[in-house]
C-alpha cells in the first residue's frame, strides 16, 4: 500500500505542500524579523532572546508575511465567526464577487458557444471576424474593465451588471476558440462519412460536430471560468464601493491590513479552485454519459 | 450564403436613396443640388451593388466593382460624418448602405480566395482588415452623427488625435511598465524552464507539484499584487515580482509536458548508443520540447502585460500604462483611456508575433506547419 | 569453431499487465556466430521483439543468461557494440538527413572530420548521396528507413539489431529494400539479427530462420538455409526457396501461430 501512496498524486502533493508550508514560516520569521526587531525598541525592550523574537514575527499584528496560521486564523473569523451579512465577513464579499463571475461566465459562455456555431458553419464570418478573435487573445482586455465600470455607472448601471460584463467578454475569447478548434476537430474520415448519407449540416453538426467538441469546450470553459473571476476582481478594484473579494483587496492593501489581504486571496484562490472543479465534475459526468473511458 | 442576393438589393436601393435624399437634417424636400460629390458617390455604389445581385455571370474583373464604390463611399460618409448637421433620412440610408456593402466585400473575398499561393496569403489578410475597417468607420460615423459624448465613447479620429498628440506621456508610461514586464517574463520563464528541468529526475517532485502547477495557474494570481508593492515598493520591481509569480507556473507545467513529449522509439534510440542523461536531454528531450516551451512562452507574454497593468492599478509612480489607464477613467478622460488601451494592445500583438516568428524559425520541422489549413 | 557473438541461455521475461502475467519469453536458448543473418520469425506476442529488445538491453530478462561478445548486454550497449534499427525510422525532425546519420557520432564523441567522413559513406552505402540537406519528411517513407539503416551503420558496430524494418512500406519498395540489405550485408560482413512477419522476406535475407511461437513465448524450430550469397529475388520462384518457406510455414502451423 506504501508504494501505491508513493506512486500516487496525493502523498507527493501533500509532501510538496508540507514543504512550501515549512518555508513559508521561515520566510515568516526572516522577513518580519526587522519589524520585530523595531516594535521591541519602540516597547522599550532593549535585550530579548531569539526565541522570542521568533514568537513576536509569528504573532504581529500587520506582519510583512503572515503565516498560514494567521491567514487560517483570519479566515476562520471572517467566514465561520462573522455573520455572512455583515460587511466584514467573507462569505458576504465572496457572494458578491461570485454572483457577478457566475452571471458573466454564463453570458460568455453561450455567447462564445453560439460564436463558434456561426464562424465554423460561416466562410466569411470565420475569415474576417476570427483572426480578430484569435487577436484579441494576446491583447490584455482586462485593461478595458476599469473603463467599462464607470461608463456603464454613467448610465446607473451599478453593482453586478457591469461586472458582469466584463467577466462575460473575459470568458468569451477562450470559449470561442476552444469551441470552433473542438468544432473542426472531427476526422475527415468522419466528414466524408456524413457525406456518403448525404446529411445536412444541420445533422452533422449535431450528431458529429457537437459531441465531437465536448472535450475542447470544457477544456475552454475552466479557462473561460478562472477568468470570468479574475475580471470581476478587477472590475471590483474600480468600484470597491459594492463590495467583493476585488475590495477587500483594495481596502487591505490602503489600511496596511496584510492579513486581511492574505485571507482574501486564500478565499478568492479557493472559490477560483472551486468553480474549475465544478466545470470538471459537469466535464466528467458529461464524458460518462458519452461513454468515454473512464 | 443563399440570402445574399436580397440584402445586396437593399443596400443598392438604399444607396440610390441616399443619393437623392436630404443628406442635413431639417431640410424638406429633395435637395439634389448640395453634396455633390457624395450623391455621385452613392449613386455609383447603387449602381455597383445592383449589377452585383444579378446571376449572370460577370466577368471577374468586375467583381472589384462593389469594393471599390464601398471604399469611395465610405470615406464620403466618414467625411460628411465631420461635418456638422448631416443626420438627414439619406445620411443614414448611406451608412446602411455602405454597411451590407462592406460585408459583400468581404464575402467576395473570400469567395475568391485560393488555396496556396501569395495571393491568397494576401486575401488571408484582406479579409479581417476590411471588417475590421468597417468597424472602425462604423463607429466613427455613428458616434459623430448621434453626437454620442466623449466621456461614454469617443470617436476613432479622437482616439487616434489623443495618442499623436500625448506620445511623450505614453512612451513615458510604456517604459516604465515595460521594465516590469521584461524582467519579470524573463525571471519568470527562465525560472519555470530551469525547475522543470531540475525536477526531471525526481518523479516524486513532478507528481506533487504539477497539479499545484495547474491549480496556481487559474488563480487570480494578480491579487498578490498590493502584497508585492508592500514588500517592493512602488516602483518596477513589485510589477516585475507580481510577473514572476503569474508567469513561472504555466512555464513549468508547459516545459514538463515538453519533456516527457519525446517518442519511447527515439528515446530508446538514445539508450541503444550508450548516451548519458546529459546527451538524451540536450540532443533528443529538448529539442522535442521546443514546441511546448514556446506555447508557454506566448500564453506567458499576454499573462505578463496583464499582470503589470493590473499591478499597477495597486500603486505606482505617476507614470505606468495601469496608472495612465486608471486615473484618466477617473479623470473621464475617456480618449486618453482608449489611446493607452490602443498602445498596449499594439503592444501585446507586436511581440506575440515576434515570438510566433521566432517558433516558426526554432519549430519548422514540427507537424503543425506542414498541415494544410 | 569461433566464439558465438550472442549466446542466450534460459531466457524467461514475464510481464505482470491487469490481466494476469504475461510469458512474453520462456526458456529461450540461442547461439549466433559472427556473420550470421538471423531471422526471428513468429506471429505477434511470440516474443521475437522481447528477444531482440532483451539483446539490445531495452529490456531486462526474469530468468536466464545472455551474454553478447561474451559481456553482459548492459556492458555491450554502453560499449556500442550494435546498431538498432527500429519499425518507423525514428528520425529526429529537427535534424537534416546528414545530421542525423551523424547523431550516434555526436554522442560518442567523433571527431567532426571523421564525421563527415562516415556520413558521406553512410549515405553512399544506402544509395541517398545528395540528401545529407533534406529534412525527413521531404523523403518517402522507404528512404527515411535507409537513412535509419546508414545511421545504425554510421559507427560501425559488428552487430546490427533490425526489428520489423520494411513492415510499414509497401511491398514494391520492400522487395527493393530487401535486396539492398542483401548487398550490404554481403559488403559489410555484420552479424544481423532481423525480425520480420514475413515467411519470404526471412528466407530471402537469413542463413538461419529461428522461428517463435506465442504464448508462452518460445523457439519451435531453426531452420539453415545455405542459398548462394549473390542471390537476386528471382530465387523466389526457385524450389529449393519455397522449400524453406514451406518448413517455416509449417513450423509456424505447429507452433499454433494460426490459431486464434
Amino acid at each position: 500500500m506504501l508504494t501505491s501512496l508513493w506512486q500516487g498524486k496525493t502523498l507527493p502533493v501533500l509532501v510538496v505542500c508540507a514543504i512550501i508550508a515549512v518555508f513559508w514560516y521561515l520566510g515568516s520569521i526572516w522577513l518580519n524579523a526587522d519589524m520585530q526587531r523595531m516594535l521591541f525598541e519602540n516597547n522599550g525592550q532593549a535585550s530579548y532572546t531569539t526565541a522570542e523574537l521568533i514568537e513576536g514575527t509569528l504573532s504581529q499584528e500587520k506582519p510583512k508575511l503572515p503565516t498560514p496560521g494567521q491567514i487560517l486564523a483570519e479566515l476562520n473569523k471572517t467566514v465561520l465567526e462573522t455573520a455572512p451579512t455583515s460587511k466584514r465577513s467573507l462569505v458576504y464579499h465572496g457572494s458578491v464577487t461570485i454572483s457577478a463571475t457566475l452571471l458573466g461566465f454564463l453570458i460568455g459562455s453561450m455567447l462564445g458557444m453560439g460564436l463558434a456555431v456561426l464562424v465554423v458553419h460561416i466562410k466569411s464570418l470565420d475569415r474576417s471576424l476570427m483572426p480578430w478573435v484569435v487577436a484579441s487573445q494576446t491583447i490584455p482586455i482586462i485593461a478595458l474593465a476599469p473603463m467599462i465600470v464607470v461608463i456603464m455607472n454613467q448610465f446607473d448601471v451599478t453593482g453586478l451588471i457591469p461586472k458582469a460584463v466584463i467577466a462575460a467578454y473575459l470568458s468569451f475569447f477562450p470559449v470561442t476558440v476552444g469551441m470552433v478548434k473542438g468544432l473542426r476537430s472531427p476526422d475527415p474520415l468522419q466528414l466524408d462519412l456524413m457525406r456518403t448519407y448525404s446529411a445536412s449540416q444541420w445533422q452533422t453538426f449535431l450528431k458529429l460536430r457537437m459531441p465531437a467538441s465536448v472535450p475542447f469546450l470544457f477544456a475552454s470553459l475552466k479557462v473561460g471560468v478562472a477568468a470570468s473571476l479574475v475580471g470581476t476582481v478587477v472590475a471590483e478594484l474600480t468600484k470597491s464601493e459594492d463590495g467583493g473579494f476585488g475590495a477587500r483587496l483594495l481596502g487591505g492593501s490602503y489600511y496596511g491590513q496584510t492579513i486581511q489581504i492574505w485571507a482574501a486571496l486564500f478565499a478568492a484562490a479557493a472559490c477560483a479552485w472551486v468553480l474549475v472543479s465544478l466545470v470538471g465534475v459537469v466535464d466528467r459526468v458529461v464524458t460518462k454519459a458519452m461513454g468515454a473511458r473512464p | 450564403m443563399k440570402f445574399h442576393r436580397p440584402l445586396v438589393l437593399l443596400a443598392g436601393a438604399l444607396a440610390i436613396f441616399a443619393a437623392v435624399s436630404p443628406l442635413d437634417f431639417g431640410i424638406d424636400g429633395l435637395a439634389i443640388g448640395d453634396h455633390l460629390w457624395s450623391r455621385m458617390v452613392f449613386s455609383l455604389l447603387g449602381i455597383a451593388t445592383l449589377r452585383d445581385s444579378q446571376d449572370t455571370p460577370q466577368p471577374a474583373n468586375a467583381a472589384w466593382n462593389v469594393p471599390f464604390a464601398t471604399l469611395l463611399a465610405a470615406v464620403e460618409i466618414v467625411e460628411l460624418a465631420h461635418s456638422d448637421g448631416l443626420r438627414g433620412w439619406g445620411f443614414f440610408c448611406a451608412v446602411g448602405a455602405v454597411w451590407l456593402c462592406a460585408w459583400r466585400t468581404v464575402d467576395l473575398i473570400v469567395a475568391r480566395t485560393p488555396a496556396l499561393g501569395h495571393r491568397a496569403r494576401f486575401l488571408r489578410i484582406l479579409a479581417p482588415l476590411v471588417f475590421g475597417a468597417t468597424l472602425l468607420v462604423l463607429w466613427e460615423t455613428l458616434t459623430l452623427s448621434f453626437g454620442v459624448p466623449k466621456v461614454i465613447l469617443p470617436a476613432p479620429s479622437a482616439i487616434l488625435l489623443r495618442l499623436v498628440t500625448s506620445i511623450p506621456t505614453l512612451a513615458a508610461d510604456f517604459v516604465q511598465t515595460v521594465q516590469g514586464i521584461a524582467a519579470g517574463y524573463v525571471i519568470g520563464c527562465g525560472a519555470g524552464v530551469l525547475v522543470a528541468i531540475l525536477i526531471d529526475r525526481v518523479p516524486f517532485l513532478q507528481r506533487g507539484l504539477l497539479p499545484l502547477g495547474n491549480l496556481v495557474s487559474a488563480l487570480p494570481i494578480v491579487g498578490i499584487a498590493p502584497i508585492m508593492v508592500m514588500w517592493f515598493g512602488f516602483d518596477w520591481q513589485s510589477k516585475a515580482a507580481v510577473v514572476v509569480i503569474m508567469t513561472f507556473f504555466p512555464m513549468l507545467v508547459n516545459t514538463v509536458a515538453g519533456l516527457s513529449a519525446a517518442g519511447h522509439m527515439e528515446l530508446d534510440l538514445m539508450k541503444t548508443y550508450g548516451a548519458s542523461y546529459r546527451q538524451t536531454l540536450l540532443h533528443l528531450r529538448l529539442p522535442a520540447a521546443l514546441p511546448f516551451i514556446f506555447n508557454g512562452l506566448k500564453i506567458n507574454s499576454t499573462l505578463a502585460l496583464i499582470g503589470a497593468i493590473v499591478a499597477e492599478f495597486f500603486g505606482t509612480p505617476i507614470v505606468g500604462m495601469g496608472f495612465r489607464i486608471n486615473t484618466e477613467v477617473g479623470r473621464m478622460n475617456i480618449d486618453m483611456v482608449w489611446a493607452t488601451i490602443v498602445v498596449a494592445g499594439l503592444a501585446g500583438s507586436l511581440f506575440y508575433a515576434l515570438l510566433a516568428a521566432m517558433e516558426k524559425r526554432a519549430t519548422f520541422w514540427h507537424a503543425s506547419y506542414r498541415e494544410r489549413a | 569453431m569461433s566464439h558465438p557473438v550472442i549466446e542466450a541461455s534460459h531466457l524467461s521475461l514475464t510481464f505482470e499487465t491487469n490481466d494476469g502475467p504475461v510469458h512474453a519469453l520462456s526458456d529461450v536458448s540461442l547461439d549466433i556466430q559472427k556473420g550470421e543473418f538471423v531471422s526471428l520469425i513468429g506471429p505477434s506476442g511470440c516474443g521475437k521483439t522481447t528477444l531482440l529488445r532483451v539483446i539490445a538491453d531495452l529490456e531486462q530478462p526474469s530468468e536466464g543468461v545472455i551474454s553478447i561478445n561474451g559481456m553482459s548486454p548492459h556492458e555491450a550497449r554502453l560499449k556500442r557494440a550494435y546498431g538498432y534499427v527500429f519499425q518507423a525510422p525514428a528520425l529526429y525532425p529537427w535534424r537534416t538527413i546528414g545530421k542525423n546519420i551523424a547523431l550516434p557520432l555526436e554522442i560518442m564523441g567523433y571527431s567532426k572530420s571523421e564525421q563527415t567522413e562516415r556520413v558521406r559513406k553512410g549515405l553512399d552505402l544506402v544509395n541517398l548521396t545528395g540528401f545529407e540537406k533534406k529534412f525527413p519528411w521531404q523523403l518517402s517513407g522507404g528512404m527515411q528507413q535507409r537513412a535509419s539503416i546508414a545511421r545504425a551503420l554510421s559507427f560501425d558496430p559488428d552487430l546490427l539489431l533490425m526489428d520489423e524494418p520494411f513492415g510499414a512500406l509497401d511491398e514494391i519498395v520492400r522487395d527493393k529494400l530487401n535486396e539492398q540489405l542483401l548487398r550490404l550485408w554481403e559488403m559489410t560482413q555484420k552479424t544481423v539479427v532481423f525480425v520480420t512477419h514475413s515467411i519470404p522476406e526471412a528466407v530471402f535475407l537469413s542463413t538461419k530462420i529461428v522461428v517463435m511461437s506465442p504464448r508462452p513465448g518460445k523457439i519451435h524450430d531453426i531452420i539453415t538455409c545455405d542459398f548462394p550469397r549473390d542471390r537476386t529475388l528471382d530465387i523466389r520462384e526457385t524450389p529449393e526457396f519455397i522449400d524453406v518457406a514451406n518448413r517455416v510455414r509449417q513450423g509456424l502451423r505447429e507452433g499454433h501461430s494460426y490459431v486464434d
